[in-house]
């Protein structure tokens, strides 16, 4: 039995080639393997590559030229064996807001093959499990962002998919929804559900996924464990808050750091690889600043992520 | 991705685009009511009183068929065209693209809803046609036929329209500028014979002249062209419609990028 759900080997897409216009290379021989039950970050910059490639492994974009597999099956030649095991949220709200939400969730079933009498309890059970149950009867239209988002994410459910492609699935979504999404999330995937999330906030892939890969140009420019990742780049992001303000001149004397301004007694310390956080704190002392408090800055991966993409 | 659920998610497609007619009757069902109505009351009893048989049938009764047509016509190709676009502009047609079903089933989907709505239309218009006149049937079989294979073009062509529109003015142009004139020239309201030789002989290139002639045989059996040729044509048009509809989604013409 295969382990591998999704694997693309040197994956290549060209937008707009035509006779003699070269177009825009939007993935330049993309390799990624991700096996059953992962929970998988592909991170990347506006322009990256990221939608594309979902886009591919869900049939809505023509890759040019490599293999794309999914479950073991080539996506170009058996298309529709290998989009049955896939369920797609797309970034941008694709259902028709005339229509109401269980019929969304139910055509959605029907097309993949579900009789009407299969789909109803299907989606009843989606829609209770992301809270739009009571809104069964109402037009799309009427939901507020973050239920659209769900009603998303219970459609591309409905007909049981083992890998689930989640491209910016918490855009817009305000922070509590956000983390009730992560539980349904984290709780589907310890299900066996293989989940692929690409995303802007780089803490949600630090929270919930276990491997990530970061494209940046249409290539994939570091990929491991979140662990890994950080192990690997060695850095160490702090918030130091000061007990008077801070003055220009003190941050023109620390150069040599890497030092950014938060706020008037707030600088945020980027510690490079081979430098110590007591000498650091011993020279930003000299300079005659106070250090009332030192704390993590928020998303160490995000850190990576700049990182990586600024070197890129 | 085997048979059963094959017709199911075709089924599926069906039955939501039958549901969306019905519930937006008022746009889709009577407007060619009102149009047939008012083309049967001017043209055909108004007018058509003042002018003289045709084929040795009263002017109403020669014209009914082809307004049937008409109606038949348009019908199918807007509900493809329509249906179509509006779900590759708000992008619903992506669930279509994402699930396994083949590229033959979304299009027989599609089409199915052009056939429902024009032979929804075309029943009502018969119905409508009857307060005006009493129709004669010649042959349902030709009348069934002439009305299905012009229904299932014009199906094809609405949607292979839809693959290429990229505004809603697109979608609106090839029934304004070509739909109309070629169905108002394809001898709906005269009989071919009556024209001089030129324009008689350029009638004998407009594809609509054939289907409303192979219709109108079916009620009155009467036809300015051969019946065979007629069915040869529509037959014709029909497979190079149905092959390119089914090559331009196998490209992801319009559709994928």
């Amino acid at each position: 039995m295969a382990t591998t759900a999704l694997k693309v080997e040197n994956v290549k897409k060209v937008y707009g080639k035509d006779g003699k216009q070269k177009g825009t290379e939007a993935l330049k021989g993309v390799s990624l393997s991700i096996e059953k039950g992962e929970f998988f970050a592909l991170l990347g910059p506006n322009g990256a590559g990221k939608s594309t490639l979902i886009g591919i492994l869900s049939g809505l974009v023509l890759k040019s030229s490599g293999v794309a597999e999914v479950a073991g099956i080539d996506i170009s030649t058996h298309p529709a064996q290998a989009k049955a095991h896939i369920g797609l949220v797309p970034q941008e709200f694709n259902f028709n807001i005339f229509e109401k939400v269980e019929n969304i969730v139910i055509d959605q079933a029907g097309y993949y093959g579900l009789s009407r009498a299969e789909a109803i309890p299907r989606t009843e059970k989606v829609l209770k499990d992301l809270g739009l149950w009571e809104k069964r009867s109402a037009s799309a239209q009427s939901l507020s962002g973050g239920m659209k988002r769900r009603l998303m994410i219970a459609r591309a459910l409905v007909h049981e998919p083992e890998i689930l492609l989640l491209d910016e699935p918490t855009a817009g979504v305000d922070v509590e929804l956000r983390r009730g999404m992560w539980d349904f999330l984290r709780e589907l995937n310890q299900k066996g559900t293989t989940i692929i999330l690409t995303t802007h906030y780089l803490e949600e892939a630090e929270m919930l996924c276990r491997r990530v890969a970061i494209i940046n140009k249409g290539q994939i420019i570091e990929q491991g464990s979140v662990k890994e990742l950080l192990t690997k780049l060695n850095i160490v992001t702090l918030l130091l808050d000061s007990v008077e303000p801070i003055t220009d001149a003190a941050l023109v004397l620390l150069r040599e750091l890497a030092i950014e301004r938060v706020d008037e007694t707030t600088i945020k310390l980027t510690l490079k690889p081979g430098q110590t956080v007591n000498e650091a704190i011993r020279k930003i002392g000299a300079t005659g600043i106070q250090i009332a408090n030192v704390r993590n800055s928020g998303s160490r991966l995000e850190e990576v992520f700049v990182n990586l993409i600024e070197k890129d | 991705m085997n048979r059963a659920p094959i017709l199911i998610g075709y089924y599926t497609m069906v039955r939501k685009d039958f549901m969306r007619i019905m519930r937006i009757w008022s746009q889709t069902l009577l407007p060619p009511a009102i149009t047939m109505a008012l083309y049967f009351a001017i043209f055909g009893t108004f007018i058509g009183s003042q002018v003289a048989d045709i084929h040795g049938f009263p002017y109403i009764q020669f014209i009914v068929p082809g307004l049937i047509m008409m109606s038949v016509i348009t019908s199918a190709y807007m509900n493809s065209v329509s249906t179509f676009y509006f779900a590759k502009w708000t992008r619903t047609i992506d669930e279509l693209l994402v699930s396994p079903m083949p590229s033959w089933v979304v299009i027989a989907g599609f089409v199915s809803g052009g056939l429902i709505r024009a032979g929804l239309v075309g029943v009502i218009v018969i119905a409508v046609s009857l307060f005006f006149t009493k129709l004669t049937l010649f042959s349902i079989g030709i009348i069934f036929g002439a009305a299905f294979l012009t229904a299932l073009l014009f199906s094809f062509l609405g949607l292979i329209n839809g693959i290429f529109a990229k505004s809603f003015d697109a979608i609106s142009i090839v029934p304004t500028f070509v739909l109309t004139p070629l169905t108002y020239l394809g001898g709906v309201f005269y009989s071919v014979e009556q024209l001089p030789e030129f324009f008689r002989n350029l009638s004998y290139f407009n594809p609509i002249l054939y289907m409303v002639n192979a219709f109108r045989y079916g009620f009155l059996g009467v036809s300015d062209v051969p019946l065979s040729l007629a069915f040869s044509v529509m037959g014709g048009l029909t497979a190079v419609a149905f092959v390119a509809t089914i090559w331009l989604f196998h490209k992801g013409a319009g559709l994928k990028q």
